[in-house]
């Protein structure tokens, strides 16, 4: 569990987050969707300690992140598993290489076994035939899948993923989704996902913050967000006319099953 | 900035293996260079001392004995650095740059390595190695163009120059030249990893950290050159 205690965070006067709380949960996927620009990625950073916050607190399974030493950071930065926005590759090494590389660094057992895990890894990643390239001679998409199996490869705690989806065509999206939950739920992950995939949204979004200018405006599952009456959170997510076709057709769908209806009447 | 870069690093096996990398990125990738511009040096030196030294009481072996010693004291030293921090330091500062700016630093500080000692560290112990053998080579090609110059130009033959380099040999120069070496070697690496280190923004700043690296470099390098020569000759 990782829990956000009035976060605040700036560049310079500009606020960019002025008092976020929040709590990523265990062995759930938790996303933070909202607008581009909203703070995502600066509520992520600030989450891993790259960038430090200006006040509030961080705490990973109630120890306090913000006030640890160098070394306990160090510590729980092992556990920790990132991907970045751009991906963030070692453009030195090949596919295998940078999937190999937190391995080498701190992974036990024989040369052997590192290589059947990053091969392992790649496989999830359907990069198998990749392996021996260098990130320069492939795509976006397939970059970010690198990123993935780098993040995962030495089972992490805490997963962050910064937009794992931008720039996959929707079948890889759906499959990257898909092994995110899978591995969330395997190792009972806390995973962190920056997205604004409304396909991401509906189908792992166990626990979803929607940030609005820096706010937190909306909190709640992805079942909830059917139903939600907040109209800011209904213009981002349903924005186009398909979308909300689709909003209204799963409104009918949920009506028919009982405990819907019940929960509606208390509401 | 100096203080995270002497901590032992996470694994020595993967810190060896960055070392060795950087030694041949710094030794061999800039040893062409440095082949050809002190042959070069070595010849004009002698072209030019011998231009100036046209008094039939000075024997032609004072030539060589010249050439010998700027060569070693301030030329293969210097004159090979200041190129060197425009090969090896603008190398140093966009490789960091880079990694800065597309988030490969911050994608190894996540996982939890002392970047600044894995990556900045091995650099500077590399330079330090490799660019005194370099400033070596360079001295012993100077050393030989010049007197390769001298035959071609007709100007000393080849025994006299033999003759001219054993005149009045300090090893005390060579002791300098060298100290010189390592000195000069930790800025050329040193100076370019901070600023690379250090880009904030995209790839203009890449390239803008890169020139102020280099030309920090080099005034240091001639500042040093001097405080040395003043202190110790
Ligand atoms: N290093 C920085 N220095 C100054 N301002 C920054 C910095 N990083 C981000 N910002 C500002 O913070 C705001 C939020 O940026 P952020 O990258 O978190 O957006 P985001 O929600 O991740 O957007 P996107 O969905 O497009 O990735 C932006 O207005 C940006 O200009
Ligand atoms: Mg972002």
């Amino acid at each position: 569990m990782i829990e956000l205690v009035n976060i605040k965070k700036g560049f310079g006067d500009k606020i960019i987050l002025p008092d976020v709380s929040a709590v990523m949960e265990t062995g759930k996927v938790n996303l933070i969707i909202g607008s581009s620009g909203s703070g995502k990625t600066v509520m992520m950073k600030c989450m891993v300690g790259l960038m430090p916050v200006d006040e509030g607190k961080i705490l990973y399974d109630n120890r306090d992140f913000t006030n640890m030493t160098e070394h306990e950071k160090k510590e729980v930065r092992q556990q920790i598993g990132m991907l970045f926005q751009g991906s963030a590759l070692f453009d030195s090494m090949t596919v295998e290489e940078n999937v190999m590389f937190p391995l080498e660094m701190f992974g036990k057992g024989s040369q052997k076994e590192k290589r059947n895990r990053v091969m392992e890894c790649l496989e999830r990643v359907q990069l198998k035939d990749a392996a021996k390239k260098y990130p320069a001679e492939i795509s976006g998409g397939m970059k970010k899948r690198v990123g993935i199996a780098r993040a995962i490869v030495l089972n992490p705690k805490y997963l962050f993923c910064d937009e794992p989806n931008s720039g996959l065509d929707p079948q890889t999206s759906l499959l990257i989704d898909k092994l995110i939950k899978e591995l969330t739920l395997e190792y009972n992950i806390t995973t962190v996902i920056n997205t604004h995939d409304m396909n991401t949204v509906m189908e792992s979004g166990d626990h979803i913050v929607y940030m609005y200018k820096g706010r937190k405006q909306w909190e709640g599952s992805n079942k909830d967000i059917i139903f939600s009456k907040d109209e800011k959170l209904n213009d981002f997510i349903f924005a186009s006319d398909f979308l909300r076709d689709a909003k209204e057709m799963r409104q009918m769908e949920m009506f028919q099953s009982q405990d819907w209806r019940n929960k509606l009447k208390k509401d | 900035m100096l203080k995270g870069m002497f901590s032992r690093p996470e694994n020595m096996r993967m810190f060896w293996k960055e070392f060795m990398r950087q030694c041949v990125d710094i030794g061999i990738g800039s040893l062409g260079i440095v082949l050809i511009i002190s042959m070069f040096m070595g010849g004009v030196t002698t072209l030019q001392i011998a231009y100036q030294l046209v008094s039939p009481v000075i024997p032609k072996s004072t030539i060589a004995q010249i050439v010998r010693d700027t060569i070693i004291l301030e030329f293969a030293p210097t004159l090979t650095c200041i190129v060197l921090a425009g090969v090896v330091g603008s190398k140093i500062a966009s490789e960091l740059g880079n990694m800065r700016v597309s988030e490969q630093i911050d994608a190894q500080e996540i996982m939890g390595i002392n970047t600044k000692g894995y990556l900045i560290m091995p650099k500077i112990l590399a330079a330090i190695i490799m660019i005194p053998c370099l400033i070596a080579i360079a001295g012993f090609l100077g050393i030989w163009g010049g007197q390769k110059a001298g035959e071609l130009g007709g100007i000393l033959s080849a025994e006299q120059y033999w003759q001219g380099l054993r005149q009045d040999f300090r090893a005390y120069n060579i002791f300098f030249a060298l100290f010189k070496a390592f000195v000069f070697a930790f800025i050329i690496a040193s100076v370019p990893s901070y600023y690379g280190y250090n880009v904030q923004g995209g790839a203009l700043e890449i390239g803008k950290a890169s020139t102020s690296a280099v030309v920090v470099t080099c005034v240091l390098i001639l500042f040093m050159d001097y405080l040395l020569a003043a202190l110790l000759l």
